[in-house]
């Protein structure tokens, strides 16, 4: 993108100190073109903060769908009809694309997808925590089309329509566009498991225990415990609260699980007819902290797949770069 | 999703300064990076015969048809699209936001392009 | 190839039929007596099993671009198995459908080249494979697509266009991989090495594929093979990669006879699929 700026301090970092004090006068002009809705292009002048909650919040999300094609890509090679074949591997490769695409924002920030790389890969960046569950049955595969990929579009929709920044914006204007079917494949696949054989029906039922809670998760800890939500919301890089997200999540799952038969692992869920929500029960934030501290079930893994793929494929990168570089000196030769 | 999993001072390498050199203004276009890296090429493409290529995003590759290459696959993979360009992110000069007022609003200021300044003899038509 | 009598059809309830013990040689388990059927079948489990084994790199790519570049080919060549087998299966008329046919034969059964079965390997192995194939697929697809059986062509006029951007990508890496560093060059010319003897397969023709050929369904390889030579001597010239020699000539793929790698790969592929005989998915 134009405008990547080297004299940023090129570090993902946010840190609470060493932030510069901002001009208040630019601070004030900037908060004014985020009140009016206007969208914050690359160039134009940026508090410090909001340049480095962006690049935090963009290579999660991008680590996020590169890391995700992980568990999902476990099964691509045992679906079980070609048609799911086919669905599963598009929607990995989407994956995929949707991390490239977000990378491609934060590049715009003076942050390249190398050095976000390597954070990934020596196990220093955070992504959501979601992916460090391990894929064990085929059912898998549906519920997390379902849950995980529905909680996501919750939240990506609101980005593509409100985030103040353009090229994240337009990012996910993208990704939306791409992922519209992720969620519908899934649920399709949960809902014929769910009506299938006694045994597909106790395969789904499963995956949905074991997957609902760490959904609930992905959503960020709650608003009172949430350090960044108050900055993002200011500047209009989110719109909306973990929880009011979480919320909507909630209500839009709950009567597609009973349409397909399906119970929630959650004895308190109760429609609370006053709001017009799902009260749903207590979320084990300490279980969520753990895993997003590099404890969970798959961290490991998961990053030493990431990084195997990154090293092994080290000499391949090499060869294209110098076989480009060959080719460039062949050419300027033939041109003297 | 993921946009708020770890408050501030809990996370990613701020322990260290990336090693990473700033990019270099004007990247170079022939694929050659100093940090080992692919270049970085922004790709546009056209959706429709007769439409103009808009910005889709970047990619990254080694040369200009190494570019439209990955292009094509990252870009071009959901089927819409007829048409692509690949120019080298560093090749690109943009203006500048703080010039926005004085480099474009002067423009608005004529009225006399707009054909409503102008005014025909009643009942002649087409013009 | 001559006829044995059919053995009891694998039918989509699951339960499959024991592979036979030293079965003659000219024929395996599961033989269907339609040529047509069969020569379907032989196409579509190309492409199916070597689009699995592009899928495999999902996720493990040296980079992003190079993840959804070979999704994208995994892709097509999945979606073209599809339709393949679909026509098999139709033709056949035995109630099976596509899905019977990918995940409930042996692997005696399947009848894809020996070329694309073999392990992903690295990088290196999978281009330089990739590209071996995709110089006899762009040629195949092309003579297919002015097949007299009119949905055998339309599936082939469309894999047509798709093996004209497969080989250009695979063409470039194979080129790239040549001549790039000195370890690229070594890793793509002992993949040249390892895969050469089975890039004869592709191109040998037997009864199958003469009743195709006289039939005007069926491609004559016999004139394929020059063109492929010369394509594939273009692109190693240009990747200053050698062109090894030795006789030896792997085959059998197109009679049940494959490496000792399919069956592996089918049992991952088939184990949820057979795991719940009569499901549906």
């Amino acid at each position: 993108m134009p405008g990547r700026r080297p004299s940023h301090p090129r570090s993902t970092a946010v840190t609470q100190q060493a932030t510069p004090t901002e001009d208040p006068a630019l601070l004030a002009e900037f908060e004014a073109r985020i009140a009016r809705g206007e969208s914050i292009e690359p160039k134009d002048w940026m508090p410090e903060r909001y340049r480095r909650q962006l690049v935090r919040m963009m290579s999660q999300h991008a680590h996020s769908e590169v890391v995700g094609m992980l568990p999902e890509g476990n099964w691509i090679t045992r679906a079980p009809s070609l048609r799911r074949k086919l669905s599963l591997l598009a929607k990995v490769q989407d994956e995929a694309g949707h991390g490239l695409y977000i990378y491609c924002g934060t590049e715009t920030l003076g942050v390249d997808r190398q050095q976000l790389l390597e954070e990934l890969i020596t196990g220093k960046a955070k992504y959501s925590s979601i992916f460090n569950y391990p894929t064990l049955t085929w059912a898998d595969m549906g519920v997390i089309g379902w849950f995980v990929d529905g909680a996501a579009i919750v939240n990506q929709t609101a980005l593509a329509k409100h985030c103040s920044y353009g090229p994240y914006k337009r990012a996910m204007v993208r990704v939306c566009k791409e992922e519209n079917f992720h969620k519908k494949q899934g649920f399709e696949s949960v809902a014929a498991l769910a009506q299938g054989t006694p045994a597909q029906h106790a395969m789904v039922q499963d995956a949905v225990d074991r997957w609902w809670w760490p959904t609930l998760m992905m959503f960020g800890p709650p608003d009172s415990d949430s350090p960044n939500s108050a900055e993002l919301l200011r500047w209009g890089v989110k719109k909306y609260t973990n929880d009011e997200l979480r919320q909507r999540f909630v209500n839009l799952t709950i009567p597609q699980a009973q349409a397909v038969g399906l119970t929630l692992p959650d004895p308190s869920l109760r429609f609370d007819e006053a709001t017009g929500n799902w009260v749903f029960g207590e979320i084990d934030w300490n279980e969520f902290w753990q895993v997003v501290k590099g404890d969970g079930p798959c961290n490991r893994e998961r990053v030493a797949a990431r990084r195997a793929a990154h090293e092994d494929g080290e000499w391949v990168r090499a060869a294209a770069t110098a076989h480009a570089e060959k080719k460039a000196a062949r050419g300027a030769t033939r041109a003297a | 999703m993921y946009g708020t999993v770890l408050p501030v001072g809990e996370g990613a390498g701020q322990e260290q300064d990336p090693t990473a050199k700033a990019p270099a203004a004007g990247a170079p276009t022939d694929g050659a990076i100093a940090d080992g890296q692919w270049q970085l090429w922004e790709v546009f493409t056209q959706e429709t015969q007769g439409a103009p290529h808009e910005h889709a995003g970047s990619v990254r590759a080694t040369d200009a048809g190494h570019a439209l290459q990955n292009a094509r696959d990252v870009y071009g993979r959901r089927g819409k699209v007829i048409s692509m360009w690949v120019v080298p992110t560093g090749a690109i000069a943009a203006s500048s936001p703080s010039d926005a007022g004085p480099f474009f609003d002067p423009m608005n200021e004529r009225p006399y392009v707009h054909p409503h300044f102008y005014k025909a003899p009643r009942g002649v038509r087409g013009v | 190839m001559s006829e044995t009598e059919p053995t009891t059809p694998v039918g989509t309830n699951g339960v499959g039929t024991a592979p036979v013990a030293a079965a003659p040689a000219q024929a395996t388990a599961g033989i269907v007596s339609d040529p047509l059927v069969e020569y379907l079948i032989r196409h579509g489990d190309d492409r199916l099993v070597l689009g699995h084994r592009l899928s495999e790199w999902c996720g493990h790519a040296p980079i992003l671009e190079e993840d959804i570049a070979l999704g994208n080919i995994a892709l097509d060549l999945l979606g073209q198995a599809t339709s393949l087998l679909g026509l098999a299966a139709e033709q056949e008329g035995k109630g099976r459908d596509a899905d019977a046919l990918a995940f409930f034969r042996e692997a005696v059964e399947f009848r894809n080249v020996q070329l694309v079965e073999l392990p992903r390997g690295d990088f290196a192995v999978t281009l330089v494979r990739q590209f071996l194939f995709d110089a006899y697929d762009v040629l195949v697809t092309e003579a297919l697509s002015r097949s007299a059986h009119a949905p055998l062509a339309g599936v082939m006029a469309k894999a047509h266009k798709e093996a004209r951007y497969h080989v250009r990508h695979s063409g470039e890496w194979v080129v790239r991989l040549g001549d790039g560093t000195d370890e690229s060059h070594r890793r793509a010319q002992r993949a040249l090495d390892d895969l050469w003897r089975f890039t004869s397969e592709p191109f040998l023709m037997d009864d199958v594929d003469r009743a195709m050929l006289a039939a005007g369904i069926g491609a004559d390889l016999d004139a394929l093979r020059p063109r492929w030579e010369a394509s594939v001597r273009e692109v190693m010239t240009e990747a200053g990669l050698q062109i090894p020699g030795g006789a030896f000539v792997a085959r059998g793929g197109r009679t049940g006879r494959h490496t000792e790698h399919l069956g592996h790969m089918l049992a991952e592929m088939q184990i949820v699929a057979r795991s719940h005989p009569g499901a549906t998915w």
